[in-house]
């Protein structure tokens, strides 16, 4: 802890002098880097231009929109059951759960309640695509701090899950399974069995995760009081997911939010760290796998029998008024606030992404920092380009 | 579990937020969540006492509402069509209101888990209110991002760059009357699914 506190207090004496500097107006050694949109230590296409001096950062903006794909404009153009498509595409990484609050909320408007086996599949498919989303991450963390290792790893346990998917719903990446008022399909036969032998193997991965990288000297030593963000900051900019509960605020939708969903009707824990650093962020991030994995197999045990789908009319129209619903997804509170006017599409979506307000952090969290810290804390803060732009 | 489940909490949360508010609260709509709409003028105090006096310290989103209905409908018309006629009455929403444009921000109480959505009108001839982003630190993208895609200008706001589109861009995408481009210069076809299928007939459906 002593280390902590010294390193947060370095940084906080970085960023004055970088606070004097920039009102020296950045006479002579101010220098512009641009990081991306193509570059390696950045995920997908997220740009960062930051004006260094020295190795210090004075200041530093990401630069969106390489990616905007105007989903919200979209949505007023489809019917309810099109924009599951859509919106598969928002955080790719773990697109079902994208799905889910978006038919919640259609579903709460029309009051429609999906039958409990549906909710079991629900939830267990959409911890399934956390595990998948949340595991790359992992194994990414390494690569952005120099270990290899981790994402050979994470991209071969990674590909279990994304098979149990493909199983069950037919779509590796997109799997646009969920419905108004239930799912497509019911379980293939013998998909339990093999869902509990790859749970077993993904608590062996996080195992092995947590011996190569977080007990790691030189990962806790890049990590450990790096990007510090306090939990009144965390609230005010709205970051969510882990990156708040490791700002030590517990809170947690699944837990806390009265959804259809059958999370409440498992056992496991929600974990939160009073550090607000880098590695705080990741290590939530590898407990949450693990009670992840618990949650599918507790769920697994307790599937009710019975239909997968209530009875909605085959042409769904979707009556007038305002509905809010957000999940605890891979990244964060996703959310759609969507208004009907009783047509077949909706009137108005807004999408509520994680990353857009967990991005939205970085220009007050990146002032003052050193470079390779950077990618540091843009790894822990840990974004999807699709989620931010959408 | 139904969602009715925790009215309870949210009902005695209500009188609470409507007496630290007092008028400067126009209207309010109950229904499993609690929707507010505040004065004009006292956007940014409203919000403020949101924050200090009732505990919403979490920011969850700001974006705006288009109220007209869309005179292009839903993109499928024919263009060689001369354009149907279409009712593009404004009607507002949860809460009333009285201009077309409206912006709404969720906050939540990150200990009793309470939230609500506060919605302002946005007055028609000056599209302008206040900024909140000194009240919550992250309004300010979703403020920048509400500009550029409705044209709403926010008092105090320090940049309003574009997030997303080019600077010399014209027209704001997210308002009803911006047409959907895509949609306008190849017709939609509609929800009969007139893909040959693999195998089928060349070309078959494809000149409709």
């Amino acid at each position: 802890m002593t280390m902590l506190g010294d390193r947060q207090q370095l940084s906080y004496i970085a960023s004055q002098a970088a606070d004097a500097r920039l009102n020296l107006e950045l006479e002579t050694e101010g220098m512009t880097l641009n990081i991306g949109p193509q570059h390696p230590a950045t995920h997908g296409t997220l740009r960062i231009i930051a004006r260094l001096d020295g190795e210090q950062v004075v200041w530093a903006e990401p630069a969106c929109g390489y990616m905007h794909r105007g989903y919200e404009k979209l949505t007023e153009v489809r019917t309810y059951p099109q924009v599951t498509t859509l919106v598969n595409r928002i955080d790719w990484l773990g697109s079902f759960a994208n799905e889910v609050p978006f038919i919640l909320a259609a579903e709460k408007l029309m009051g429609v309640e999906a039958p409990t086996r549906a909710q079991y599949i629900r939830t267990i498919l959409f911890e399934l695509s956390r595990i998948a989303n949340v595991s790359l991450f992992l194994g990414d963390l390494g690569v952005q701090l120099g270990a290899i290792t981790p994402v050979f790893l994470a991209f071969r346990d990674r590909e279990y899950v994304l098979n149990l998917i493909e199983s069950a719903t037919g779509g590796r990446f997109h799997p646009n399974f969920d419905r108004i008022g239930g799912l497509k399909d019911d379980l293939p036969a013998g998909w339990i069995d093999e869902t509990r032998a790859v749970m077993k193997k993904l608590r062996g991965f996080c195992d092995q995760i947590e011996d190569l990288l977080f007990g790691n000297e030189i990962f806790q030593s890049r990590t450990r009081g790096i990007g510090v963000i306090p939990r009144d900051v965390a609230l005010q900019y709205g970051l969510s997911g882990a990156n708040l509960r490791a700002s030590g605020v517990d809170w947690d939708l699944r837990r806390d939010h009265q959804l259809p969903m059958a999370w409440n009707k498992a056992d496991w824990k929600v974990w939160t760290h009073p550090d607000g650093d880098s590695f705080a962020r990741c290590w939530i991030r590898l407990q949450e796998t693990r009670e992840s994995t618990k949650i599918v197999d507790q769920l697994l045990g307790s599937i009710p029998a019975g239909p997968v789908m209530a009875k909605v009319p085959k042409i769904i129209k979707v009556p007038e008024g305002e509905a809010w619903v957000s999940t605890e997804n891979p990244l964060g509170e996703m959310g759609y606030y969507v208004v009907s006017r009783g047509d077949l599409g909706p009137f108005r979506v807004k999408i509520r992404s994680a990353s857009f307000n967990n991005i939205s952090i970085t220009p007050w969290l990146l002032r003052g920092v050193y470079v390779p810290d950077i990618v540091t804390i843009l790894a822990s803060l840990y974004f999807i380009l699709g989620d931010i732009d959408r | 579990m139904s969602t009715t489940s925790n009215t309870q909490p949210r009902i005695t949360s209500v009188a609470e937020v409507k007496a630290a508010l007092g008028d400067r609260l126009v209207d309010s709509f109950h229904k499993e969540d609690l929707w507010l709409r505040v004065r004009t003028d006292a956007w940014k105090s409203s919000m403020q006492t949101l924050r200090d006096a009732v505990g919403f310290h979490y920011f969850c989103f700001l974006s705006a509402i288009d109220w007209m209905p869309s005179p292009y409908g839903r993109g499928e018309d024919d263009p060689t069509e001369p354009a149907p006629e279409r009712d593009t009455t404004i009607r507002q929403g949860y809460a009333g209101g009285e201009t077309r444009m409206q912006v709404f921000a969720r906050v939540t109480n990150p200990v009793t888990h309470v939230s609500v959505v506060v919605k302002v009108d946005v007055p028609d001839d000056s599209l302008t209110i206040e900024s909140i982003h000194d009240v919550y630190a992250g309004a300010n993208w979703h403020e920048r991002e509400t500009h550029e895609m409705f044209g709403i200008k926010f008092d105090g706001h320090p940049d309003l760059r574009n997030m997303y589109l080019p600077i010399d861009f014209e027209g704001f995408p997210l308002r009803k009357d911006f047409p959907l481009l895509a949609r306008m210069v190849k017709p939609w076809p509609g929800i009969v699914d007139v893909e040959p299928l693999p195998g089928g007939e060349i070309g078959e459906g494809e000149e409709s």
